[in-house]
């Protein structure tokens, strides 16, 4: 009977045999011979080694840090363009090393994937291992219970039978029992545990799950946002998107039929306090379709952490601004161009930068370009926006005319103004500046029209996704959890209990019938020796056995 | 009472809260002193060492001690356990700071507002784990360090990270907070305090190296064997890691998944309770295996420590574009994103999250 020493755990002990198993196969050869398969089976007994395992992991850790400081494209892309121009000698470098995603880089993965291999090379063999030591039956007694680290004997007056009956009773209730064939055993053998080798199991099989939930998430989902000006409305097709960000396996036709329109945007501006001029309590009344066209209209009030699910797509609230009204009167009285034009906030006083175009004005083509003050105030001589809400909404812009380049057919961004070939409106050789408040109307040089500032709309910025895959990791990451669980609480362990009378034990040269001076019973009896070995090497055995002990003692006496 | 009136109670009682704890110190380090006492033989033989085989009766240790070792060891005795009940009275004072705060609020929440506020309940949660373990794992000699880390925690909090009470950011405004944040807190007390057990295996295996099989005396002759330290380490990283777990893998997506639509960003914050995560799995593996368990295994313990409390103070100084920034840091997150040609700033609302 070979037991493994208590500290040591089953994982080294399976190692240990797999190594001594591999020796003993090796046929007769000098060292440093190895053929193909030997060395195949030598690779793959260092992939699945629980020290591999280990290193990986601490690999892991480490290659994780390098994207936690430098600025990451698919987090921070405006950071990235930032250090890429503070550092342009370590760029190409950087890139070469893809340290600008790296968790979408090979050596990442590589890690990672190597990770996998090792988990299910380990996991398999002990899937096997651990069928096999469900189905057995708890070891017999080793010869000698004394040599154990945690045992003990005593002495009592009931006999060996009732000692044993008694303690497969008392172990009975919370341990597998061996059973015994026939007479002449003299010992009880019990195990108890073997969750936490399933345990074990289930939390190891369970990461699989959870980075299938995550690969089919990153694969087949997208984000999108969209920013909508209160009043008007959104119908889900690509064309509709500012920007989308797809998984490699995409398909245009997973998007859901659904389109809404944002009726009403509320929010609450702190005026007081240690948060003032911070706003809370967002809120934006949606009237939506879950199929468009389909006349079914449904209500919901979307709140940031409250998003709106429609099929399998998910509605996020997650930024709000300003929409200046603007209406271009070109020099022949036309409109040239009126509506919102969402414009973008620069930081968190919502000074908004924003730009309006007028292709069609006539005689010339009109572009403006400027910021917006939600609560304009002079301080200091300089124009700011003393609050985030917009008390004192004011417009300060600049003109340009002539091509604005939407005429070449190439897409551009409604939020960039191409001044390449086209000319900044002057007056008396000085910027034209437009500066409006709601209401005013401001007349351009040179004949080319009119502006009117007619007043403000907000507008909320809306996050598109699905995430397919999410409902799949995260059942992995519970079952993940309850396999930690049993694995890290659940004790196994193995107890051994032997009795035999006292006249055997033939150790204490005293006369059968006289009192033990030690314990005060009465010589002869039956000897039982009680051995507990913990198989986790994490609990303190002696208490246990102790408790057992006391157990064993008050029910045989 | 008012709003005002709360935070002043709430700002007292961490006041007064430090104060005790700094006393208790003082009353451990004396039990030290009185231990050290040359006339005292060290009994390096420790709780552990003698426990098992007592009920065989073949390895009854029988102490004997002198009449004066005797008064000595009571004294010693009786600063101990004034130093725990000094602790105990400082840890129900913090309670009440952590409940002012959260009272002072309007509306009302829970204190994890931002970084001063999680490290009160940070320290919080260390000692009363330490106190409620004291009696399990024999924690005696670890109460100086225990005491050392508050004091010192709470000094910086007060003196570098203190913020008035305000409201929370609106993201922070969910039922998920408060259980991520709970358990991202519990873990934290408990990982530091699986830490100092950690330290102490380093620090006696270095004393025990040292002495070169002589027994230990002084203080250290108190501190547990390295079989007991280990365990209590073990144990208390066993616990703190599923909490952790639950924290970061679970409740923390869910949370992220519906305040900013991602359940899994690779911000740095998330990254870097990632990489806490598989330090300290790591741990675990090291205890399973020849050659790393022990030594290496704690220092890999405390390597997952020092992630964590990066994790918590020192990433929000060095990376700028994590969204967890602390409320009040930055009301407005400014996402930028790429728009067909070019880059956009585009404004988003949710300030950061604790956590
Ligand atoms: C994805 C990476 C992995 C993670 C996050 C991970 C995590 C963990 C954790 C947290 C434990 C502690 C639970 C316990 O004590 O039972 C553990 C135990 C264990 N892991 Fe892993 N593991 C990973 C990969 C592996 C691999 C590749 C192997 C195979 C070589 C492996 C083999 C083991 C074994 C044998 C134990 C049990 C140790 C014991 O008996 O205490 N693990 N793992």
């Amino acid at each position: 009977m070979s037991t493994p020493p208590p500290t040591q755990t089953d994982a080294d002990a399976a190692e240990a045999t797999q190594e001594k198993k591999a020796r003993e196969r090796k046929p007769q050869r000098r060292a440093g011979e190895l053929n193909a398969r030997e060395l195949g089976r030598w690779a793959w007994r260092q992939v699945t080694s629980m020290r591999t395992a280990l290193v990986l992991l601490l690999l892991l850790a480490l290659a994780a840090i390098p994207g936690s400081v430098i600025p990451q494209s698919g987090v921070d892309a405006l950071g990235v363009t930032r250090w890429k121009e503070e550092h342009p000698k370590l760029t190409p470098i950087y890139e070469k090393l893809d340290l600008f995603s790296v968790y979408d880089s090979p050596w990442f993965s590589a890690i990672y994937l190597l990770l996998v291999v090792s988990l299910v090379g380990c996991i398999v063999p002990r899937l096997f291992v651990y069928f096999r030591a469900m189905r057995a039956q708890p070891p017999a007694a080793p010869k000698n219970l004394t040599r154990l680290p945690e045992h003990t004997t005593y002495r009592t007056d009931a006999s060996v039978e009732d000692v044993l009956a008694n303690a497969r009773a008392v172990l009975g209730r919370r341990h597998r029992l061996r059973r015994t064939e026939g007479d002449g055993v003299d010992s009880v053998a019990a195990e108890r545990g073997y969750l936490r080798e399933a345990g074990n199991l289930l939390f190891h099989l369970s990461i699989l799950v959870v980075l299938a939930g995550f690969a089919i998430g990153g694969l087949f989902g997208y984000q999108g946002g969209v920013i909508i000006t209160q009043g008007t409305s959104f119908t889900n097709n690509l064309t509709q998107y500012d920007d989308f960000n797809p998984g490699g396996l995409f398909r245009t036709d997973q998007l859901d039929d659904f389109c809404f329109t944002v009726d009403d945007y509320q929010d609450t501006w702190l005026t007081e306090g240690p948060r003032a001029g911070m706003a809370i309590e967002f809120s934006a009344d949606l009237t939506y379709e879950e199929v468009c066209g389909s006349g079914e209209e449904k209500n919901y009030d979307l709140r940031v952490n409250h998003p709106l699910g429609i099929g399998s797509t998910d509605v996020f609230l997650i930024g709000h601004g300003y929409s200046p009204i603007i209406t271009i009167t070109d020099g022949n009285g036309d409109v040239a161009w009126t509506g919102p034009q969402p414009f973008l906030p620069e930081d968190s006083s919502f000074l908004s930068f924003g730009v309006v175009k007028a292709p069609a004005a006539k005689p010339g083509q009109v572009g403006l370009e400027g910021v917006f003050y939600p609560s304009f105030d002079m301080v200091d001589g300089n124009p700011v926006t003393v609050f985030g809400d917009d008390l004192n909404p004011t417009l300060s812009m600049l003109a340009y005319t002539g091509d604005l380049g939407l005429d070449d057919g190439v897409s551009q961004s409604v939020y960039v103004l191409d001044k390449d070939n086209a000319d900044l409106v002057e007056k008396d050789g000085k910027p034209f500046r437009v500066d409006l408040q709601p209401g005013d109307t401001v007349e351009l040089p040179d004949g080319l029209g009119t502006v009117k500032f007619e007043g403000v709309e907000p507008w909320v910025r809306v996050q598109i996704s699905q995430t397919p895959g999410k409902e799949v990791a995260l059942i992995g990451v519970v079952l993940a959890l309850i396999g930690l669980c049993a694995s890290l609480f659940i004790r196994p362990r193995r107890v051994w209990v032997r009795a035999r009378p006292a006249a055997a034990d033939g150790a204490s040269g005293t006369t059968p019938g006289d009192t033990d001076p030690e314990d005060g019973v009465t010589m002869g009896g039956t000897v039982v020796e009680v051995a507990v070995l913990d198989r986790s090497g994490n609990a303190d055995a002696g208490e246990v056995l102790d408790d057992l002990v006391k157990k064993l003692q008050k029910g045989a006496g | 009472m008012s709003n005002a009136a709360w935070e002043t109670l709430s700002n007292q009682a961490i006041g007064a809260a430090g104060i005790v704890y700094f006393i208790a110190l003082v009353v451990h380090l004396a039990e030290w002193a009185a231990v050290r006492q040359p006339k005292e033989k060290a009994t390096a033989s420790n709780a552990t060492a003698t426990s098992a085989g007592t009920v065989g009766g073949d390895t009854l240790v029988v102490e004997e001690t002198a009449v004066d070792e005797d008064r000595n060891g009571e004294r010693v005795a009786f600063l101990g356990r004034l130093g725990v009940l000094l602790t105990a009275i400082a840890c129900a004072v913090h309670f009440v700071a952590l409940v002012g705060r959260g009272m002072a609020a309007d509306p009302n929440r829970v204190p994890w507002g931002n970084m001063y506020e999680f490290t009160i309940s940070g320290t919080f949660v260390v000692t009363l784990l330490y106190l409620v373990l004291y009696k399990k794992f024999h924690l005696g000699w670890m109460a100086p360090l225990v005491l050392v880390f508050n004091v010192s925690v709470l000094m910086i909090a007060v003196i570098w990270l203190h913020e008035p009470v305000a409201p929370l950011a609106e993201s922070l405004n969910s039922y998920w907070l408060v259980i991520h944040v709970v358990s991202a807190v519990i873990a934290t007390g408990a990982f530091t305090l699986g830490g100092i057990a950690s330290l102490m295996y380093l620090v006696r295996m270095r004393a025990e190296k040292k002495a070169a099989g002589a027994p230990l005396t002084g203080w250290m002759g108190r501190v547990p064997s390295l079989v007991a330290l280990d365990r209590i380490a073990y144990r208390v990283h066993a616990f703190a890691f599923p909490v952790w777990t639950f924290a970061v893998l679970i409740t923390g997506p869910i949370w992220a998944h519906e305040a900013w639509s991602r359940y899994w960003n690779w911000d740095p914050k998330e990254v870097w309770a990632f990489i806490t995560w598989v330090v300290y799995a790591g741990y675990l593996h090291a205890r399973a295996t020849a050659g790393w368990k022990g030594r290496n295994a704690a220092i890999l313990a405390l390597i997952g420590m020092a992630t964590l409390w990066f994790n918590f103070i020192g990433i929000n100084y060095f990376s700028t574009s994590s969204q967890h920034a602390y409320a009040g840091e930055r009301q407005v997150q400014v996402v930028h994103v790429k728009a067909p040609g070019v880059d956009v700033p585009r404004a988003g609302l949710a300030a950061g999250a604790p956590g």
